[in-house]
C-alpha cells in the first residue's frame, strides 16, 4: 500500500527528546547521587499486587498474566488470585526475615476485595502504591479522558482511605499509559510514576498540574518478564537479577548512589518451588555492604536532597 | 511481485577462492550497534504497526530511548575495553535528537553507516520519488554532522521496497548489510556502480537472541563464542567474517553488559581476528577479492547455472 509524502517529513526532528514530558539527558554524565549513610545502592522491592478480573475485555489488549482463552477464563483468574490469597505471604515472609521493606503497589481492587492483605501491608511500615483499579481497567491511547480520569480517581481515593497513607506513587495496570495519564495522576496528588523504562535513576515528567518524577522500573528484570515471557528457568532469573546488581553496585564507586529495582509479582515468585529464587537474590544483595532498602518516597526523597 | 531479489547469484560455500584479510588474518570481526530512534508518536504504515500497544505505547517507546540515555554509554565502555570501534548502524535522525551519542563515536573513528531516518519509518509501500528523497537525506544529513560520505546501508528496521539495493546503488554507496545469505562479502549485481554485501548477522544479533530466542545473557555470549569457534576452526579452509549487532537498549542494560564484554575478550583475544569495521572489509575486499569473486561467480554460473530462463527476476 501506498504512501502519504508526509510519511518522509519529520516534524519532530529536533534537538533532544521527540516529546514534551521530560528533558534528554545522559546517564553517566550528571552529578553523583549521595544516598543516606553514603549507601552505594538503594533497594526498591516493589511486590505488585493484582486483581485480574474475570470479565477483563480482550482488546486493545491483555495485560501480561491476564486471560488466554475465551469467557469465563478460571484458569488464569485463579492462577493470578493465588498471587493475594497465598504467595504475598510468602513474599513477605521473605522480606520480614531480612528486614526488608517494600513499596506495594495495589490494584485498588484489590484493597477492597482484601481489607486484610493492606493491613498485612500497612502495620509493617511498607508504602503503599496505586497500581490502578483492576488489571481490566487498562490505562492506553484508546480510553476516552473522563473514564480514566474515573479509573485514577477511583484507584487513588479507595487505597487512600483504607491504606490511611497520603499514596503518592502510581504505577499503571500493565504500566501502559495514554496521552493523558500523567496528567491524571498528577492532578491527584501522585509525586512519583513507575511506569517509564528508559533511565537507571529517576528523573522530572512535566504535567499540567507540575513536575513529578519518573522511578526506574525495569521490566526485563521483573519475574513476570523473565519467567513468563521470555520462559526462563528460576536460576536464570537469580543469575540475571544478580549480575544487575552487581553492575550497578560497580557503577556506584565512580558514578554516585544506583537503584536497584526489585518488582515482584506474588502469583509467580510466591510459588513454592519459586520463592528461593527471591531469597538467593536478597541474600547476594544484603551480602554487600552499602545497601540502602528503602521505598519509593524515601528513595526519591534522598534524591531531590 | 518477484521471487528472488535478483542482486546476487548462488555460489556455493565450497571450493572458493581463499579468503584472507590484511596480515594474512582469517576473520575479520566487527561490532555494529544499532543507534536508533524510535518516535513517541509514529505515522500509521498501512503494512507494519509501529508499536504492539495504543500510542503512546510507553513501554515500548521508553525501552528504546533507554538505549541513547543509559545503555549506549555501558556499550562503549565495554568496547572502549577491548579496543573494538563500532560500525554504527544509524537512524540518521539521531543525529539531531543525541548529538552527544554521534560525538562519542567520532572521537573513536567509528563508521556509520544509513539504517534509516527513525527506526519506526519504514521502506513499506514508498514509492521511488520517496525513497530517493529518503536516501539523499540520508546522505546529507550524515556528510553534515560526522563529515563521512555514507557508503553502506541497513534499511530502517530492515524494510524494503523492490529496489532499495539498486536505487542505492545508483547513489554510490557501495556495500549493504541486509543480505544475511553467507559467511563472506558478495558481489551483487546491480544497475550500476559496484556494490557488495557486508555480512552483518541476523541470527546472532542481540534483537534476536533476547527478543526472539529469549536467550540469558550468558546464553548470549556463549553462542557467540560457539558461532566464532566454528569459523576459526574452518579458518584453515576458508576465511569469513563475524559480526555482532547489537541494540545499546539490551546489550547495555546492567544484566547483560558484562556478558558482551566477555564475548568481545574472547574473540578479540585470538591472532587469526581482524578487529575492524564494515567499511575496512568492504575497501580491502573491493582492492583484493572483488575482481576474483565476479570471474569466479560467473564461471560457476556457466558450468552449473540453471539452463532454464525464467528462473528470478534478474
Amino acid at each position: 500500500m501506498s504512501l502519504p509524502d508526509d510519511y518522509i517529513r519529520y516534524p519532530h526532528r529536533r534537538y533532544g527528546i521527540d516529546n514534551d514530558r521530560y528533558d534528554w539527558s545522559i546517564l553517566p554524565r550528571r552529578d553523583p547521587v549521595e544516598w543516606p549513610g553514603g549507601a552505594k545502592v538503594a533497594l526498591w522491592i516493589v511486590p505488585m499486587l493484582e486483581y485480574f478480573s474475570l470479565d477483563a475485555p480482550q482488546k486493545p489488549f491483555v495485560a501480561p498474566g491476564g486471560s488466554t482463552t475465551p469467557y469465563p477464563d478460571v484458569r488464569n483468574y485463579s492462577a493470578r488470585d493465588f498471587g493475594s490469597r497465598v504467595g504475598a505471604f510468602r513474599v513477605f515472609k521473605a522480606l520480614d526475615k531480612r528486614s526488608l521493606k517494600a513499596s506495594v503497589a495495589f490494584n485498588s481492587q484489590v484493597a477492597e476485595r482484601y481489607p486484610f492483605l493492606m493491613h498485612e501491608v500497612t502495620r509493617r511500615g511498607w508504602e503503599v502504591m496505586a497500581h490502578g483499579v483492576d488489571m481490566g481497567k487498562l490505562h492506553h491511547g484508546e480510553v476516552d479522558i473522563g473514564t480514566e480520569r474515573g479509573y485514577v480517581q477511583e484507584s487513588v481515593s479507595v487505597l487512600r482511605k483504607i491504606s490511611g497513607q497520603p499514596v503518592t506513587g502510581w504505577i499503571s495496570p500493565a504500566r501502559s499509559e495514554s496521552m493523558n495519564t500523567l496528567d491524571l495522576v498528577a492532578a491527584e496528588g501522585i509525586e512519583y510514576v513507575a511506569d517509564w523504562v528508559n533511565d537507571d535513576m529517576p528523573f522530572p515528567l512535566k504535567t499540567s498540574s507540575g513536575k513529578i518524577h519518573s522511578m526506574p522500573h525495569t521490566h526485563e528484570i521483573s519475574d513476570q518478564h523473565i519467567i513468563l515471557h521470555m520462559n526462563q528457568t528460576e536460576c536464570e532469573f537469580t543469575e540475571q537479577v544478580c549480575d544487575h546488581f552487581n553492575v550497578l553496585y560497580r557503577e556506584a564507586e565512580t558514578q554516585g548512589g544506583r537503584i536497584m529495582t526489585l518488582t515482584i509479582h506474588p502469583w509467580c515468585t510466591g510459588q513454592p518451588h519459586r520463592i528461593k529464587m527471591l531469597e538467593d537474590v536478597l541474600d547476594h544483595i544484603m551480602g554487600h555492604d552499602d545497601v540502602w532498602s528503602a521505598t519509593g518516597m524515601e528513595i526519591l526523597a534522598a534524591f531531590k536532597g | 511481485m518477484k521471487n528472488d531479489p535478483g542482486v546476487y547469484e548462488y555460489w556455493p560455500y565450497i571450493d572458493r577462492p581463499k579468503l584472507t584479510w590484511p596480515e594474512g588474518k582469517s576473520i575479520a570481526f566487527w561490532v555494529s550497534p544499532n543507534i536508533e530512534n524510535y518516535e513517541f508518536q509514529p505515522p500509521p504504515n498501512p503494512n507494519r504497526m509501529a508499536m504492539p500497544r495504543p500510542l503512546p505505547d510507553v513501554i515500548h517507546y521508553s525501552h528504546r530511548d533507554y538505549g541513547n540515555r543509559a545503555g549506549f554509554w555501558r556499550m562503549l565502555e565495554a568496547m572502549d575495553q577491548y579496543d573494538v570501534r563500532g560500525s554504527v548502524s544509524l537512524n540518521v535522525a539521531t543525529l539531531d535528537h543525541h548529538p552527544e551519542v554521534i560525538e562519542a563515536c567520532k572521537d573513536r573513528n567509528w563508521e556509520f553507516f544509513s539504517h534509516g531516518i527513525y527506526n519506526t519509518r519504514y521502506l513499506y509501500g514508498m514509492n521511488e520519488a520517496q525513497e530517493r528523497a529518503y536516501i539523499e537525506d540520508v546522505i546529507e544529513s550524515i556528510q553534515k554532522h560526522t563529515g563521512q560520505r555514507v557508503a553502506g546501508s541497513l534499511t530502517p528496521a530492515i524494510t524494503h521496497t523492490e529496489q532499495s539495493i539498486q536505487l542505492l546503488a545508483e547513489y554510490d554507496f557501495t556495500y549493504v548489510c541486509d543480505l544475511f545469505h553467507d559467511h563472506q562479502p558478495t558481489p551483487l549485481t546491480v544497475p550500476k556502480g559496484k556494490m557488495i554485501s557486508v555480512p552483518y548477522s541476523i541470527e546472532m544479533n542481540d534483537f534476536t537472541l533476547f527478543n526472539g530466542a529469549r536467550v540469558t545473557p550468558r546464553q548470549f555470549r556463549d553462542l557467540q563464542k560457539a558461532f566464532f569457534d566454528r569459523l576459526l576452526e574452518e579458518a584453515d579452509e576458508q576465511g569469513s567474517v563475524m559480526c555482532i549487532p547489537t541494540h545499546p537498549f539490551l546489550i547495555g542494560q546492567p544484566f547483560r553488559v558484562d556478558a558482551f564484554a566477555e564475548a568481545l575478550e574472547y574473540i578479540t583475544g585470538h591472532k587469526e581476528v581482524w578487529v575492524t569495521t564494515s567499511r575496512e572489509i568492504a575497501d580491502y575486499y573491493f582492492e583484493h577479492h572483488y575482481d576474483n569473486a565476479v570471474e569466479t561467480i560467473a564461471a560457476h554460473k556457466q558450468e552449473y547455472g540453471p539452463k532454464t530462463s525464467g528462473r528470478g527476476a534478474s
